[in-house]
């Protein structure tokens, strides 16, 4: 199995950003994902500055996928992400129906997360539109993960996100503006403060979602290091980790060292609390609610580690 | 397709056939309704049409001049594959006047087996732009799209401009704050969600308990809301509790507040929106039967002078009395609510 880098879903300044890239040169990653998949007001990097990460990735042995936005309403977002799809150098991920529609089947792209792809039929169609990978929504479990991969795709691989906060929602309505009683058309970038995402508690003061703008996404970060000799199993190609504020690179090599059978799962898990601080989740995995951990040695352990701790 | 002189079409929900009736008798253009089982965003026990009491429903209103949608718009996964096949082969045996899809693979199966068959996208395809629709009528030749409840007025007028098919809009019911088909937040809580199983914040996953701070509901151990004893307590809708963010207790995500696009209806008929749809297929026969009848008269009145148009007062009130939290919104048609 490879490793993937999702797309940054937070808002970074751009030194940051250039920073968190550079650094990734001498990890075992071998595929990174780059570009804005959530708002499209911010703009500390522009398509040229992506590029040239892209070009930095690349030299480094790194497998670079453009990634596109997942809400597209506005013109301007239309225009940009036709860009994109429309660029030479890399293949790109489509997160909208309007990114494969502009791929217009002369390019492979990857299926994005936030394409629908629920049931092998659909798989089949976005293969013969050009699809040459699939990465799984969040919902779907390994039981319809397996389903579905029981006849592969001729040359399509799969992608499961496998670290970090679920991406859950998105909407038009922007919820970090919204605590600040700021109106999205003078949000004030007010993004950039929240590095990780802003986070919701519950009237109990139980941590329950992240705001990130436009996307609401889980506060448990979904880990799945304890599971991957399954994901293995089921033929699933690549893990995807999400980029975090700060670990990143540790989590990384974690993920590398258990694929390569350096350290027991448990014990990189047991490494792995202190970027789990909000609790862990994988329900998803079993087909049960995606808030929960499951232990994967006592199915009946089932519990809501992010209220617990 | 853009044009003037457009009468806008009224779409109504119905759970069932007395609501169907309701929906016809009180002036419905059309009505959509869903099988049993878990292929429509409204699964909801005890609701939902057999194809025989379906088959009823469309004598019924076809004698009346009404049309009738159905709608199997979640995305079904291997296992429910068969029985969503199952049932649009039943939907074009019974020929509905549309079969509203969210799902790709679904669509592909319908265009090839059922060229016959008219596609509606529905809101559940997330398609909020023009090339995503575009996509959509060159792949499966869908007349129609029902937009997600994110664009702004301006941005409907943009995509009808630019898009070869009709454009329906939601005009009243529950608010969905989240862009449609895009949203597992009720998974993440659940187990399901719209896309999984049609249903969002599911009644079996609803608890209650009295504290001394107030009555709670909760979606399993998620407290989503707290009422005072003065405060009446609403459903547990996932996205419509308040929540803390830094310290301040508020509706983080959205207030229960449901959407009325009664005063926009000249916008909306001059930029040419082909059809208006009412969120409720969960609704009783009475609630259908109001909705309708207001809606109705509303957009009679519009059609016949749109320059003079004004929303009727005892309109907007009659409507709040039935809406989520008596109250209304545009929602995000009007900028500064994004």
């Amino acid at each position: 199995m490879k490793i993937s880098i999702g797309p940054i879903s937070y808002f970074w300044e751009r030194q940051k950003v250039f920073d968190f890239y550079k650094s990734l040169e001498e990890t075992p990653v071998d595929i990174v994902y780059l570009g804005e998949t959530v708002c499209s007001k911010r703009r500390e990097l522009s398509l040229d500055d992506w590029l040239v990460i892209a070009d930095q990735l690349s030299k480094s042995g790194k497998e670079v996928i453009l990634s596109t936005l997942t809400l597209i309403e506005a013109a301007s977002e239309l225009s940009y992400q036709n860009r994109i799809a429309l660029n030479e150098r890399y293949t790109v991920e489509a997160n909208d129906m309007a990114t494969i529609h502009n791929l217009n089947a002369k390019h492979s792209f990857v299926i994005g997360p936030h394409i629908n792809t629920y049931n092998k039929a659909t798989l089949k169609l976005f293969s013969e539109m050009g699809g040459c990978r699939w990465v799984i929504p969040v919902e779907l479990g390994k039981e319809t993960i397996s389903t579905i991969l029981q006849e592969r795709t001729p040359g399509m691989e799969t992608e499961i996100f496998a670290f970090g906060n679920l991406p859950l929602a998105f909407s038009a309505r922007c919820y970090t503006a919204r605590a600040h009683n700021r109106p999205k058309d003078s949000c004030g970038f007010i993004c950039v403060d929240y590095p990780d995402g802003l986070p919701m508690f519950t009237q109990e003061k139980e941590p329950f979602l992240i705001l990130n703008g436009i996307q609401t996404q889980s506060v448990a970060k979904q880990n799945l290091i304890t599971l991957l000799d399954e994901i293995n199993e089921l033929g699933i190609d690549i893990i995807r980790i999400m980029p975090q504020a700060e670990g990143t690179i540790e989590i990384i090599d974690l993920f590398h060292k258990v694929m390569n059978g350096e350290i027991q799962p448990t014990v990189a898990l047991e490494q792995m609390e202190i970027f789990h601080s909000f609790g862990k989740c994988n329900g998803y995995w079993f087909g049960d609610e995606g808030m929960v951990w499951i232990d994967k040695t006592n199915k009946q352990n089932k519990s809501f580690d992010s209220i617990l701790e | 397709m853009y044009t003037i002189d457009n009468k806008i079409e009224l779409i109504c929900p119905a759970g069932n056939l007395p609501a169907l009736r309701a929906a016809v008798d009180s002036g419905a253009d059309a009505v959509y309704i869903g099988f049993r089982g878990g292929n429509n965003a409204r699964n909801f026990p005890g609701l939902n049409f057999s194809p025989d009491e379906a088959k009823q429903g469309i004598e019924y209103a076809r004698k009346n001049g009404a049309r009738v949608f159905l709608a199997m718009n979640t995305f079904p996964q291997p296992e429910q594959w068969q029985s969503a096949i199952d049932s649009i082969d039943t939907a074009a045996e019974l020929e509905v006047d549309a079969l509203i899809l969210a799902d790709p693979g679904l669509m592909d199966y319908s265009r090839k087996t059922h060229p016959e068959l008219r596609l509606h996208l529905s809101v559940q395809g997330s398609a909020t732009n023009r090339d995503a629709i575009c996509l959509y009528h060159e792949q499966f030749n869908i007349q129609r799209v029902v937009l997600p409840r994110v664009l702004s007025l301006a941005q409907v007028r943009q995509v009808i401009k630019e898009v070869p098919v009709e454009v329906e809009v939601f005009g009243f019911g529950s608010l969905c704050v989240m862009v449609e088909g895009r949203c597992s937040l009720s998974s993440y809580v659940t187990g399901d969600s719209p896309n999984t199983a049609g249903v969002c914040s599911p009644a079996q996953a609803v608890r209650w308990k009295e504290t001394e701070e107030g009555r709670q509901s909760y979606l399993n151990d998620v407290l989503i809301e707290r009422y005072n004893k003065d405060e009446p307590a609403g459903y547990p809708t996932l996205c419509k509790g308040r929540f803390y963010v830094e310290d301040n207790l508020y509706h983080a995500i959205e207030e229960p507040t449901s959407l009325n696009l009664l005063e926009l209806l000249p916008d909306l008929m001059k930029c040419g929106v082909k059809a208006i749809k009412v969120e409720g297929r969960q609704r009783s026969k009475t609630y259908v039967a109001q909705v309708t009848s207001v809606l109705r008269q509303a957009l009679d009145a519009c059609f016949e002078n749109p320059e003079l148009y004004i929303a009727d007062k005892q309109w907007i009130t009659q409507l709040n009395s039935l809406a989520e939290g008596s109250c209304h919104t545009l929602g995000a048609y009007h900028r500064p609510w994004q």
